[in-house]
């Protein structure tokens, strides 16, 4: 074109990043990748091969192996062997080693940016200008976190040897967000990267091998669906990192209860986006075209629910549409492009499918007036206002360039709308007005909440979802705990098995009957009886029957479960109220203390001089926590942008507790107590076996001011009971203090609504030995990080 | 559209009532502002053929200003003669670029026209000059009025004013609007272009308010800066100063021309310029009727720029002609 016509017509050009480099080094690798595993290059002992797509042009880039469970065993034995010099190591040397490796991934980053643009479709300006940076930028905050380990997390050890498998949205970011923090905490890795996208992770393989890293830390094995399995079915990977789908999440997450492994999970979404009235709605536009055609809108955390107050909502729909027009889309490595290919033709296919849905669910489809690109797989920005909340894609997650709109009417409303959903990963929040902000940000059920920003990342900042999300954080401090266990979980101990005791009744050898006296259950503030209007005897440790407690059914459980609902305002009582509450529920105990002691030793046949000694250490318990309520502060991430990012502290909700056989009261006080501490509602099942020392406490709550609902306690069959708290989906958390087979069970079913599990596969801690009851690792158990973004500047 | 075509389409802004309710909702987010700001010369950019045609356009949008103390007849002679021919003949004709090629306009201090007026003689380029007390507009009102007129008198064909900074920082938004309007008045058929001085205005906030009085008042261009405060024309303040106009034209259906104003001296920011209008703005604002730099310097980098695109190597400055 000539210079003088376009001089007439002001048209934007081809801009195309050259990718000769990037051509080169898959000329370099032909005819086939192989994987890197212990520090050597090898083909596949499956001897089969997938092809590596660009989909901006359906061209083949390469040919990567599939690797089988050969495979998977062979790097699993290497990372088992590197493990011990890799710990031994320290955390200076590792710092060195993640140093290197962030110093080469910024050396090299236009051939990382240029290939991941090659492999995913996504614009160059993105994995240039914000993919790549952050993930150099994830090694150097973590070989910090290598420096100071021993001075951070002294209590804490490297998990071993650790799994990771990552999706093919941000194939690079997400391979620095597993293996960075996984180092540098000691463990070794295997890393399967997605299989439409395994050339950049091929790439870092490479970099792990200049910089010297010891044979065996790090190693990258490629392949499909079944290659990640072989991984979550390994007995020799202690942790598995997944990020990727709701819907493979839950598979692993079943495939791996029963078995020990540590899981974190980052899963699908639907966040929201909310504009109140208030906001600068020019750069809220800017902020939907960031939230949801970044990357496509391929993204997990994309904001793709938009919901807007009612009086402004044309006016916007109307900026957003104007903004669509000048949007362009177009092959990935042109620098002026603001949307690229979608990965594959089967997400494209999925795209096209829920959007009809839309249309055919009567929402008002609106796309803009330029055409795709014929070649390669592309979508262009779409817009559903009128949009119920019903539907499909308002519900389901696209993981496409598509927004649906929605309006509400009052700050309340936009916090039911944004809450309606099964996801949590991230939210929105557009308003000029900073009290409204810092209201609603703690509102909506999000792991992330940005203000007036959106798609904003950082090292130092913790991501991760809430509810069918998943769970677990990555980045900060937060995020390390994903790849580090308590020093003193090696002591702890596999529980002997529970021996059922003859019963026998009572002699009534002297004179006059006691008074009958029998425990109910406690819910919502009340005494109730068991629904179904049985009751179990209750034996002491040699089968003499010492009293009788309900036998608790699925609709006890379902009760306590809506009382704990109903006492959800207790997250938002003061910490230190919360703290005053838990002084007096200890005075209050310390009153009774002598009778509490003489059930004890009834229940245990146990001398009165031990049983005092656990009556005064569960008042000890409860000091702690009270302590702690309003000191386990949340805390300010120094994150490299000009706002706050608050990293605040948040009960999980309402908590399931099965608390230990073992020391009845004590274990009981010292499960449930943190909980409430941090604000969260609890259901709680006392020990199975001595469950009396645990319903002799409804006086003590009564008398503590406990508010009613805050604390629930059923009775009866242990496995039962858990079954319903594990399987009830209203239910955020649930704790679990039994057998190696309760353990996998809560594992299991708490895979339908992703709850937050902790459980101790029958390995029971001494409740005595404070060094195995550490109270800042019960409270990081009892809350979840919600990282809030807050920019400045006027 | 070419210049000329462009010409005939714009409908000079006769200004509206004060429409203070307006004004008193405006909400501007700095750090979002920011962020858009600083990714819009990383997510458009111009390449080859497309790169030099748009720096040909921007050399047709450039005020060619000198505003110094030890301005004389004799520099600003050699400064319109810049302005008429303002790249080498050869450049253009390596470019095969045949159409007259000019300036927007010269921008003097007002003793100053009747030289400006000499040089520029026959070539249509408008004489702009800076007036109402520029920089800091510290005169009275009448004194402002009168130079206004007096500038009209001499043959100047655009007006740049000054606000009065102490009418943005109070909230005086009526004083202000009142002060451009007869700013308007007095320019009779001269074009008004409104200093903000952002660089003065302490908020994006107000930075968009004064925009809007100024466009309400009347105001035929609205322009960053004077260049002699401490931060001049900046991506941000930019960003602000389209939208108001992209809002206005919404609103009245009239267009409003833009004037970034001191600080911009490189090829690449001037294409990041362009940038932000055809993004926020559209085409229709990409041309001299609607869009200025307020330059000196910016030329001289365009001239080296474009030579080196016509032979391949890179250019020094002293190859092109001064101004």
């Amino acid at each position: 074109m000539s210079v003088a016509s376009i001089f007439e017509s002001m048209e934007y050009g081809p801009a195309p990043e050259s990718k000769d480099m990037a051509m080169q080094w898959l000329n370099d690798h032909k005819p086939n990748f192989k994987q890197f595993i212990n520090g050597k290059w090898v083909a596949p002992k499956s001897k089969k091969y997938m092809d590596s797509i660009n989909p901006c042009s359906q061209e083949k880039l390469a040919s990567v192996p599939v690797s089988n469970k050969e495979d998977v065993d062979d790097a699993v034995k290497a990372a088992d062997k590197a493990l011990k010099g890799w710990v031994k190591l320290g955390g200076h040397g590792r710092a060195r080693y993640l140093y290197a490796i962030a110093r080469q991934i910024q050396k090299h980053s236009r051939l990382f940016a240029v290939l991941e643009s090659l492999d995913n479709g996504k614009p160059i300006r993105e994995t240039r200008d914000i993919d790549i940076p952050l993930v150099a930028r994830h090694f150097y905050h973590h070989a910090g976190w290598a420096q100071i380990q021993e001075e951070k997390l002294p209590d804490y050890k490297e998990i071993g040897v650790v799994g990771q498998i990552v999706p093919w949205n941000f194939p690079m970011l997400m391979l620095s967000w597993k293996i960075a923090p996984a180092l540098a905490m000691g463990n070794t890795v295997i890393l399967k990267p997605a299989e439409f996208t395994s050339l950049t992770a091929i790439l870092f393989a490479e970099i792990c091998e200049k910089v010297g890293l010891p044979a065996g830390v790090v190693n990258i094995i490629t392949g499909e669906g079944k290659t990640g399995a072989a991984m979550v079915d390994h007995p020799g990977i202690k942790k598995i990192a997944f990020t990727g789908s709701t819907e493979v999440g839950r598979i692993i997450r079943r495939a791996a209860s029963g078995t020990e492994k540590k899981l974190s999970l980052e899963l699908g979404g639907k966040s929201p986006f909310i504009v109140f009235e208030d906001a600068d709605l020019d750069s809220v536009v800017e902020g939907v075209v960031d939230a949801i055609w970044f990357n496509q809108g391929q993204v997990c955390c994309a904001g793709s629910r938009l919901l807007v107050q009612e009086s402004i909502a044309e006016k916007l729909y109307d900026k957003i549409r104007n903004r669509m027009e000048s949007l362009r889309i177009g092959n990935a490595l042109d620098k002026g492009i603001d949307i690229g290919a979608i990965i594959d033709p089967v997400q494209l296919k999925t795209i096209e499918e829920l959007v009809q849905k839309g249309v055919d669910e009567g929402s008002e489809l609106w796309q803009p007036s330029w055409e795709c690109p014929t070649e390669g797989c592309f979508y262009p920005p779409t817009l559903f206002t009128n949009v119920a909340p019903a539907s499909i894609i308002a519900q389901e997650e696209i993981f496409g360039p598509v927004l649906v709109a929605m309006s509400f009417r009052t700050p309340e409303e936009a916090v039911k709308l944004a809450n309606n959903t099964r996801y949590g990963l991230a939210a929105s929040l557009w308003t000029e007005n900073i009290n409204l902000a810092l209201d609603i940000a703690p509102k909506v059920k999000a792991g992330t909440i940005w203000i007036n920003c959106t798609n904003v990342f950082d090292a130092a900042s913790g991501f991760g979802g809430y509810r069918e999300s998943g769970f677990g954080r990555e980045g900060g401090l937060e995020g390390l705990y994903e790849y580090v266990k308590l020093k003193v979980e090696d002591e702890f101990k596999l529980a002997p098995e529970t021996k059922k005791l003859a019963e026998k009744l009572p002699s009534g050898e002297n004179g006059i009957p006691s008074l009958d006296k029998t425990a109910k259950f406690y819910v919502g503030g009340k005494q109730k009886r068991p629904d179904g209007g049985y009751n179990r005897n209750v034996l002491d440790t040699k089968g003499n029957i010492i009293g009788e407690v309900g036998e608790g059914n699925r609709k006890d459980i379902r009760n306590a479960v809506e009382a704990a609902h109903s006492a959800s305002k207790w997250a938002g009582t003061t910490e230190h109220t919360r703290a005053q509450i838990i002084y007096y529920m200890a005075e209050n105990l310390e009153a009774r203390a002598i009778e509490f002691a003489e059930r004890l030793s009834a229940a245990l046949n146990q001398s009165t001089k031990k049983s005092m000694q656990e009556v005064e250490t569960s008042i000890n318990c409860l000091f702690t926590y009270a302590a702690y309520a309003d000191k386990y502060d949340s805390s300010v991430h120094a994150t490299p942008h000009r706002n706050v990012t608050l990293a605040m502290k948040e009960p999980i909700g309402i908590m399931g507790v099965v608390c230990p056989n073992e020391a009845p009261l004590l274990g009981f006080v010292s499960t449930v107590v943190p909980l409430i501490a941090m604000g969260n509602t609890v259901v709680a099942i006392p020990s199975e076996t001595a469950p009396l020392s645990a319903t002799d406490l409804y006086q003590v709550l009564e008398t503590s001011d406990v508010p009613g609902g805050v604390i629930n306690i059923i009775t009866g069959d242990k496995e039962e009971l858990t079954k319903t708290l594990a399987n009830h989906d209203d239910v955020d958390g649930l704790w679990y203090f039994g057998s190696k087979e309760g353990s996998s069970l809560v594992q299991n079913a708490a895979a339908e609504n992703m709850k937050r599990t902790w459980v101790n596969f029958g390995k029971n801690r001494d409740w005595f030995n404070p060094k195995h009851v550490i109270a800042q690792d019960f409270l990081r158990h009892a809350t979840e990080i919600k990282n809030i973004w807050v920019p400045y500047g006027e | 559209m070419g210049k000329d075509s462009a010409k005939s389409h714009i409908q000079r802004n006769s200004g509206t009532e004060l429409d203070m309710s307006l004004i008193n909702r405006i909400k501007i987010n700095r750090s979002a502002v920011e962020r858009r700001a600083a990714t819009m010369g990383t997510r458009r950019t111009v390449k080859k053929e497309w790169q030099a045609a748009w720096l040909l356009r921007a050399v047709t949008c450039i005020d060619l200003t000198t505003l110094a103390g030890d301005d004389t007849d004799g520099n600003v002679a050699r400064l319109c003669s810049k302005a008429r021919q303002p790249v080498r003949a050869d450049i253009l004709q390596a470019l095969n670029f045949d159409q007259p090629l000019t300036t927007g306009a010269v921008c003097v201090y007002h003793n100053l026209i009747p030289a400006a007026l000499k040089t520029l003689e026959g070539s249509g380029i408008p004489v702009a000059v800076v007036s109402t007390g520029f920089p800091a507009g510290q005169i009275t009102s009448k004194q402002k009025i009168e130079e206004i007129r007096a500038s009209v008198a001499a043959g100047a064909k655009e007006i740049d004013i000054v606000i009065s900074r102490a009418n943005a920082l109070t909230g005086n938004w009526e004083a202000l609007y009142n002060e451009v309007k007869a700013f308007r008045e007095a320019c009779g058929d001269a074009h008004l272009k409104t200093i903000l001085a952002t660089g003065e205005l302490a908020t994006l906030t107000n930075v968009a308010k004064a925009s809007q009085v100024c466009m309400m008042a009347g105001a035929d261009f609205i322009k960053t800066s004077t260049g002699k405060e401490p931060v001049n024309a900046t991506l941000p303040v930019s960003l602000v100063m389209v939208r108001a106009i992209r809002d206005y034209y919404e609103r009245t259906g009239f267009k409003v021309g833009f004037k970034p104003a001191g600080g911009i001296s490189k090829a690449k920011d001037a294409i990041t310029w362009l940038i932000l209008i055809k993004e926020e703005l559209g085409d229709e604002w990409l041309n001299n009727q609607l869009f200025r730099f307020g330059a000196s310097s910016l030329l001289g980098d365009i001239e080296r720029q474009l030579e080196h695109f016509t032979t391949g190597r890179y250019s020094a400055s002293y190859r092109h002609p001064v101004a």
